[in-house]
């Protein structure tokens, strides 16, 4: 995976989002405190948000081009979003769900990524009838990443996919991604203010503070992990350390 | 119930399916465009869509008539080059409850619009559908019962409208004799027996609309 993202340019309500960086790791972590931008940019990169200016390509592929006014739309970008409460789509079954991909596109599943696959590594095969209503937060997790997944995108964003859960559930989920990471090798871009989701999901971080990057680095350079569970901390040799549970 | 009060039904609950079926279309249209985008006259719209709920309704019906009249701007273009007449016809009662119900098909179902999340959209979109798709098969579905609420509250407008249709369409027996004109007219005449069958029909439809009207709003925000 190459994303590009250069010169970036986003104006938000209190400051101006500006990132410029190429992405190349397996899985990326965007790290930072509330209100940092990390969501403006993951939008901004699924073709959500449209910058004033900069330049997003995705292997080569241009998204967008604030200079040639190129804006691809986020229908064609081939990019998988998944928001923190997993946005199921409530009027409709998990299956329906899970298939909506395949019903707007013309839909050629890749090897390894058939309904029946994703439905066997998430362990979701039993809801398939069910409503979404009916499921508990876990299960509605595993559905929106499978969704996400049967859409086959080059790049999938999360959006603190476990922000809305219990510890307990937390648990639960994580080897789910894990088992993302592994089995299907799509890239991923995953934000989060938890750096025990950091730690344990990506290769590099990018920090965010107020819609700049501060820091960036590989996950284990940046953070290091205490023998409890649930802590990790920002290195203290760090000139600009950072709070890992700072909201 | 007798013929006449048969008849009289029939034609005020033709005329309230029918306005609500023709305000269907733009009212969706209207109340997705004030809950999802913003353009320019954007507030004079929202205004001018509420006028009717809070003009007198026979002011609303002067206005219709010097519309529609034969020497209004829509009507004489109307009646010169399609040869359709308008006013104290059936077609001006469908016009003046269409128009007097049109507010509330379009508030209730922009607060309908408004309670869908735009990220369950956006999602759709990075799932491959394009803006059109989206709203038919995720947006439009999901705000159903609060659309399908606000056209029953226009239906049940519809069946009891009465200033406005009276200025447009007159009292004609047999050709614009509304439920509401009726009553008005048997009252008139004193008789009130009459008068009291039809105000029970009156309250019996409009109780089963604004019954059904209820449990979609429930349904909603349930």
């Amino acid at each position: 995976m190459n994303l590009e993202i250069s010169q970036l340019r986003l104006p938000l309500a209190s400051f101006v989002l500006e990132f410029n960086a190429t992405l190349h790791a397996p899985v990326t972590g965007l790290f930072g405190p509330s209100g940092a931008g990390k969501t403006s940019l993951l939008e901004t990169i699924a073709g959500l948000r449209r910058p004033t200016d900069g330049l997003i390509s995705l292997d080569g592929v241009l998204l967008t081009d604030g200079a040639a006014r190129i804006f691809r739309r986020p229908e064609t970008r081939g990019i998988g979003y998944v928001p923190q409460d997993g946005a199921l789509f409530t009027h409709l079954t998990v299956r329906e769900n899970l298939t909506y991909s395949q019903r707007t596109q013309a839909h050629v599943a890749p090897p390894g990524l058939t309904y029946a696959h994703v439905v066997e590594v998430l362990n979701i095969g039993a809801l398939d009838r069910r409503r979404i209503g009916s499921l508990s937060g876990g299960e509605k997790q595993r559905v929106a990443f499978g969704r996400a997944l049967l859409a086959a995108p080059q790049l999938l964003l999360l959006d603190e996919p476990l922000a809305s859960l219990d510890t307990e559930l937390k648990d639960q989920i994580l080897p789910y991604l894990l088992k993302i990471r592994d089995e299907f090798k799509i890239p991923m871009l995953l934000v989060s203010h938890s750096a025990d989701e950091i730690v344990a999901l990506c290769d590099e971080v990018f920090v965010l503070e107020t819609g700049r990057c501060v820091r960036r680095g590989p996950a284990s350079a940046l953070f290091t992990v205490s023998p409890q569970p649930h802590h990790v901390l920002a290195k203290m040799s760090d000139p600009r350390p950072v709070s890992p549970t700072s909201d | 119930m007798s013929p006449d009060v048969w008849q009289v039904t029939w034609f005020t609950a033709w005329v309230a399916v029918a306005s609500t079926l023709c305000i269907l279309p733009f009212g969706v249209a209207l109340a997705w465009l004030l809950a999802r985008r913003n353009w320019p006259g954007k507030s004079l719209v929202e205004t001018l869509v509420a006028l009717p709920l809070v003009m007198p309704p026979v002011a609303t019906g002067l206005l219709l008539l010097k519309l529609f009249g034969r020497r209004g701007p829509l009507g004489h273009w109307l009646e010169e080059s399609l040869g359709i007449e308008i006013v104290f016809t059936w077609k001006a009662v469908v016009i003046a409850t269409a128009v007097m119900s049109f507010p509330l098909l379009v508030r209730t179902a922009r607060v309908a619009f408004e309670n869908v999340s735009p990220r369950v959209e956006h999602v759709a979109r990075t799932l491959g559908a394009g803006p059109w798709r989206v709203f038919w098969t995720i947006t439009l579905p999901l705000a159903r019962s609060g659309v399908i609420a606000g056209a029953l509250l226009a239906f049940a407008r519809a069946l009891g409208e009465f200033g406005a249709t009276v200025m447009v369409a007159g009292f004609i027996p047999g050709k614009t004799e509304t439920l509401s004109l009726s009553i008005y007219h048997l009252v008139q005449l004193g008789r009130d027996d009459e008068a009291l069958g039809l105000l029970a029909v009156s309250v019996a439809l409009a109780f089963g609309a604004v019954w059904f009207s209820e449990r979609m709003l429930r349904r909603t925000t349930a």
